[in-house]
């Protein structure tokens, strides 16, 4: 029995798109954390910390996410414990954030004048003030960019949770395709609803880069 | 056998026989995702250099076009562009096998990602390069060629080379419409052996293989065209 594509398969596909922004709001802030210590452990002096976050961070950016979430959901079964799709997806998405953020930050951190590092040693700060007060404020002006531009690859990165089973914008429009056989007003759908999540976040990453290139030209 | 550590009780058993027992069809889908990603470079790489000249120096209407593929391809999912393909364009007639929309598919993705990055490689040329050339009496078409083009792709490969790299991870999306890649073969041996971790865990390896490959092969690449000093 084929169903028409109403007002209800518009609405549930629409609907659908909360679950996309709640993922990407959770990996994105777990994905936050997580980076700020994995570029932390990076710059640290001490390489029992910096090697293990090169690892990882060479780990993550070397395999597919798709891989990330099916080792994250099957994984869990080692130890007797049913996770659900949406766990795995949140888990899977934050480990796979907090590296590349990690590795974003990284730069940023670096791209910060070494003087100033020394400057703040040089008055007796601590690591937490030298980091709070001084460098990390700095770096968090270059880091604006292309951290909303990594926003972007997450929101789009979210739609593989789709394939473990979570009901999100793409599994909505798969379940909404398999009833109605409408594929082109359904993807088109779907492809427009996440072009109306990702393009704005785009352009104000492109905007953000331009000024910044502009205030540090000499 | 149990074993404890740390408190927790570890019953799961690990088998990794049926991994590779089915070792082989491992191989013939790593070799898939190899053709699809060299395949999707040529292409990509092909529909993206005169996507980037249009949209630097072509007219209004050309400069548009470009813009909003690239816009579309780059604020969407790969996985909703490879439904389109797979699901919808057999409603205009056009039906293809799953790995030729695979291709298709990873070719539109890779072509808009690189149209943006040889743009910005283009738009690094100073304009005094391309007069001299056009002064010495070069065409148009040498004056891009050798002015702009050779030296453009020398500033922009590496950024090109890590996007070639990410595709060839992306390309393990094109398993759900059922392509014959390296993870697709993960999906069947798994379905029949359910040993989903095992299977999973050994082709994230064969994936991470894949990626220090085309690092290393994109390097010496790079010695092999790019060897030559930087005129200032």
């Amino acid at each position: 029995m084929i169903r028409s594509f109403g007002a209800n398969e518009f609405w549930f596909i629409v609907l659908a798109a909360q679950w996309t922004v709640a993922l990407s709001a959770v990996a994105f802030t777990g994905g936050a954390l997580g980076g700020l210590a994995i570029a932390l452990a990076r710059i640290s002096q001490t390489a029992l910390l910096r090697y293990p976050a090169i690892g990882y961070v060479r780990l993550f950016q070397g395999t597919p996410l798709l891989m990330q979430l099916f080792l994250v959901f099957f994984g869990f079964n080692i130890f007797n414990v049913s996770m659900s799709p949406w766990g795995a997806a949140a888990i899977a998405l934050t480990l796979h954030a907090s590296a590349f953020l990690g590795e974003i930050w990284r730069g940023c951190i670096q791209a910060v004048p070494g003087g100033q590092f020394e400057a703040s040693w040089a008055l007796g700060l601590k690591y937490y003030d030298r980091m709070r007060y001084v460098v990390l404020p700095q770096a968090a002006k270059i880091a604006v960019a292309p951290t909303v531009g990594f926003l972007v690859q997450l929101i789009k990165g979210t739609s593989l949770a789709s394939i473990i089973g979570f009901v999100e914008l793409t599994r909505a429009g798969q379940i909404v395709n398999n009833a109605t056989f409408a594929p082109f007003t359904v993807f088109g759908l779907v492809a427009a609803l996440y072009f109306i999540l990702c393009w704005p976040l785009s352009l104000l990453a492109r905007n953000l880069e331009q000024r910044f290139s502009v205030a540090t030209r000499r | 056998m149990s074993s404890e550590r740390g408190g927790t009780k570890l019953e799961y058993q690990f088998n990794f026989a049926p991994v590779f027992e089915n070792f082989d069809q491992l191989l013939m889908g790593a070799l898939v995702t190899i053709e699809l990603t060299f395949g999707a470079i040529i292409l990509g790489t092909l529909i993206a250099i005169p996507c980037a000249a249009g949209k630097s120096a072509g007219p209004r209407p050309v400069r548009w076009l470009v813009s909003a593929y690239v816009e579309a391809i780059r604020n969407t999912p790969f996985l909703v562009q490879i439904f389109f393909i797979f699901f919808a364009l057999p409603r205009l007639g056009l039906r293809l096998d799953p790995n030729t929309a695979a291709l298709t598919a990873l070719t539109i993705n890779v072509g808009a990602y690189a149209t943006e990055i040889v743009r910005a490689g283009i738009e690094s040329i100073q304009r005094g390069q391309v007069e001299a050339g056009t002064a010495l009496g070069l065409s148009r078409i040498q004056v891009f060629r050798y002015i702009i083009l050779k030296p453009a792709m020398r500033t922009i490969y590496p950024a090109l080379t890590s996007q070639f790299i990410y595709l060839m991870l992306t390309s393990s999306v094109v398993s759900v419409i059922s392509a014959t890649d390296l993870a697709a073969a993960g999906n069947t041996i798994q379905s029949e052996t359910f040993a989903a971790f095992e299977v999973y865990l050994v082709i994230t390896l064969m994936y991470f293989l894949l990626s220090l490959g085309f690092s290393g092969l994109f390097s010496s690449i790079q010695r092999a065209l790019f060897n030559y000093p930087l005129a200032r």
